[in-house]
């Protein structure tokens, strides 16, 4: 109805001031009501008891702050002539398009500063940890795009696979004392089944419905995780969950007798960031590992299936292409290296608990996925390096590091809704110089 | 609501001129609660020839497409495609696998196309079962190892070979979304012959493309119908693309069939007529079918009539 009437009032030169008043005042009413309840009463504790403290110009505050916000949006609206967006968009494309090319110089020099970053002379401890975090995330990011980015799925629930590929390997490592390098494809496995077992009811659901049925389930992982005691030990998670070794030397600073760890086996002294540097290695290999998968299968038939289904089911079903079989595989694939990713996480931390697998770590991967352009390798990157390593640069900010997130995620999405850097090169291009092998005669 | 007729149905399976019997299509019935958008529908298509299936606005003819490629499960009907070697129940297969094992391509009356992906990967995803089998299932592919290279090299020399019969070869590379929309039909024509199909099923391809468009559109059915042999059904509303290329005719009204026959048997045929020139006050486009029916008709006709169709 205000589109509408934006565009009426753009074509016409004029604009309606009434309706951007009435508007602004719905909108102030809103907040009016919000801000009666949330700021404009608090309780404190006064002798004798808990009382009220009324903070009436709080509420004035955030009434006229909300009024004068909601009218300035919707003038600049009104006014603006429409060919400004097509334009911005465009412009934003072509940028996208830049990056992407740059990504191709670009990305095997962030590969090497990478590997180079530990030895930098500014890097501690601090630093690889972050570095590790957000390779961490990094990895989930790409392994969430090709179920979102190109398969088009709206998995809100990525987190259930993360946490299944921790568990299984916690548990595995725990019980059956197997060494990382068995229990880590084990992981990945067993969450790629979760992801076959899972996907197989709901993927029959479009778009909104798959989101909602896929938070369910991650949800639904978590309970379970928390419920089932005897195998899980719920909240109370497990610890002791054995840290890896470097290909079988272990890098503990005691040695047992007759046996050798990382530093002695080197000659090296003994130094806890041995471990943080491997850690970050080990990271950074998985990392890579699901980015060239994902590079080499978007260019396989199935790959471009998926990004057909994104593009149209309908179409893809009358060419021959099983619907569900295909999304099956992007489903199943991204699972594994959410697996990946989570036994990582259970091998680095040494101890998980289902806690660390709640609905706000899919909402961040998925931003992660959302703001650098879905099915951009590079986007992901920028937008883990921006939200992982910016919050917690910024931790002292605590609480509102969220809210800024969240702003940010809002204006992303009225600015770009395909993400900041949504660009798509072909997988293949058609080389004209060589003439057609197979032409009959020419056009008729 | 005037009915056109009330006729019992007509089961007529014959095909004038004679072909084998690629598509049988027996008393097909389409319910969607109260509304019987197919009505009871029998007719036959020859193999490597032309059926046009046309009448006015909500006769059921996509309906009847849909039934055809899996999309809306018949009421009622035996839909058979007879491939020679193979016989397929088109009624009880799951949409995709009658593309994939009876061979039946299609378009859509508003164009599907994968509009962000490149138009040579548009005629590649055409050919995905193929080349799926050729990549070893992905297993093969991922390492490099198998013929996926020379797979991959065919079939996009298939697919140059359908760029260049509809002249789009300068925009391989370029987004489907981005092509004009008379490129785009093309471009849907050329992605359902890359999948190599037995029938090729075209619900209004001249529809929005001028005059010199639709003329190249005849001759590129023509091609196909002669130099690849396969059968051709055809959804129209242009009757000088209807009456030029097609050897059989069959006419829908209300989802009965109310006529089926050579064009000039159709054309002569009074039933289509009263459909075509009703008494119904709704026309929306149907000037030039008036005109195309009028000009075709016995003089007599009155092609300022009011016309209901489009
Ligand atoms: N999925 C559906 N649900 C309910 N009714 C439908 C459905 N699909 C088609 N119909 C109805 O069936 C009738 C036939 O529609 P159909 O699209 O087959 O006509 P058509 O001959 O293709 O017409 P047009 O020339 O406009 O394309 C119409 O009355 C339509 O409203
Ligand atoms: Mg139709």
């Amino acid at each position: 109805m205000a589109v509408e009437a934006g565009k009426r009032a753009a074509l016409e030169g004029t604009v309606d001031f009434q309706a951007i008043l009435k508007e602004a005042g719905l909108a102030a009413l809103v907040a009016f009501g919000l801000a009666i309840s949330i700021v404009g009463v608090r309780t404190v504790t006064i002798p004798g008891g808990l009382g009220l403290e009324y903070r009436w110009e709080w509420v004035v505050i955030a009434v006229v702050g909300v009024f004068l916000g909601r009218f300035a949006l919707a003038y600049r609206r009104e006014t603006r002539s429409p060919g400004r967006r097509a334009e911005r968009e465009e412009a934003m494309d072509r940028i996208g398009a830049q990056v992407q090319r740059m990504a191709k110089v670009a990305g095997p020099l962030l590969v090497v500063l990478a590997i180079a970053l530990p030895w930098m002379p500014f890097s501690n401890r601090y630093i690889v940890d972050i570095a590790t975090l957000v390779v961490m995330y990094i990895m989930l990011g790409w392994g969430l795009n090709i179920v979102v980015g190109l398969a088009g799925l709206l998995d809100l629930g990525y987190v259930a696979f993360y946490a299944v590929g921790a568990y299984s390997y916690a548990l595995i490592a725990v019980y059956f004392d197997l060494s990382f390098w068995i229990c880590l494809p084990l992981a990945g496995l067993f969450a790629a089944t979760f992801g076959v077992l899972l996907g197989f009811p709901v993927l029959r659901l479009r778009g909104d419905y798959l989101a909602i049925v896929t938070l369910g389930f991650g949800e639904i992982i978590r309970v379970v995780l928390l419920n089932w005691y005897e195998f899980t030990r719920g909240p109370d998670g497990i610890s002791g969950i054995p840290r890896p070794s470097f290909f079988g030397l272990p890098f503990s600073r005691r040695v047992q007798e007759g046996e050798q760890s990382f530093h002695t086996f080197f000659g090296l002294d003994f130094s806890s960031m041995h471990r943080i540097v491997f850690l970050y290695y080990l990271i950074l290999a998985l990392a890579l590992i699901t980015n060239l998968f994902t590079m080499r299968i978007r260019k396989l038939p199935v790959g471009r299936a998926w990004e057909a289904l994104r593009e149209d089911e309908i179409a893809c079903r009358s060419l021959g292409i099983n619907p569900t079989n295909t999304k099956l595989t992007a489903f199943a694939i991204g699972a594994m290296f959410g697996g990946f990713a989570g036994s990582f996480f259970a091998t680095r931390q040494g101890f998980i608990s289902p806690e660390s697998f709640t609905f706000v770590e899919s909402a961040v991967i998925l931003a992660i996925v959302v703001l650098g352009g879905m099915g951009s390798q590079i986007g992901v990157v920028i937008a883990a390096v921006v939200l992982i390593g910016g919050t917690e640069l910024f931790r002292e900010l605590e609480q509102f590091r969220m809210l800024a997130f969240g702003g940010l995620m809002v204006l992303i999405m009225v600015w770009r809704p395909r993400g900041l850097l949504a660009h798509r090169d072909p997988t293949m291009l058609l080389d004209t110089d060589s003439p057609s092998a197979t032409a009959g005669k020419s056009s008729p | 609501m005037s009915v056109a007729t009330a006729e019992t149905a007509n089961h007529d399976l014959t095909i004038p001129s004679g072909a084998r019997a690629l598509l049988t299509v027996e008393h097909l019935t389409m319910r969607f609660g109260g509304l019987v958008a197919v009505d009871d529908v029998s007719f036959a298509a020859g193999d490597a020839e032309i059926t046009a299936i046309i009448g006015p606005n909500g006769a059921g003819k996509t309906t009847l497409f849909n039934c055809l490629t899996g999309f809306y499960k018949p009421t009622v009907g035996r839909l058979t495609l007879d491939r020679g070697e193979k016989q397929f129940l088109l009624e009880r297969m799951d949409d995709f696998r009658i593309a994939q094992q009876a061979h039946v391509a299609r378009t859509f009356q508003n164009i599907r196309l994968f509009p962000a992906m490149s138009v040579l990967e548009n005629l590649i995803v055409a050919q995905h079962n193929a080349l799926m089998r050729a990549s070893g299932y992905t297993v093969f592919g991922l390492f490099g190892i198998g013929g996926y290279q020379k797979a991959e090299r065919e079939a996009i020399d298939w697919a140059r070979y359908w760029l260049e019969q509809v002249r789009l070869v300068e925009r391989a590379d370029d987004n489907a979304g981005d092509l004009p929309y008379g490129a785009q039909r093309r471009l849907e024509i050329a992605r359902a012959m890359c999948s190599r199909p037995a029938l090729l099923c075209l619900d209004e391809p001249a529809a929005g493309l001028n005059p010199r468009e639709s003329a190249e559109l005849n001759e590129l059915l023509l091609y196909i119908k002669q130099q690849h042999k396969i059968g051709l059904l055809l959804i129209e509303h242009d009757m000088s693309v209807v009456m030029e290329i097609s050897d059989h005719i069959v006419v829908l009204d209300y989802g009965r069939k109310i006529s089926d026959g050579t064009p000039a048997h159709v054309r002569a045929d009074p039933a289509v007529v009263r459909a075509y020139l009703g008494e119904e006050e709704d026309d929306e486009i149907p000037a030039e079918v008036a005109a195309d029916l009028a000009e075709d008709q016995d003089p007599g006709a009155d092609g300022s009539g009011e016309v209901r169709g489009g």
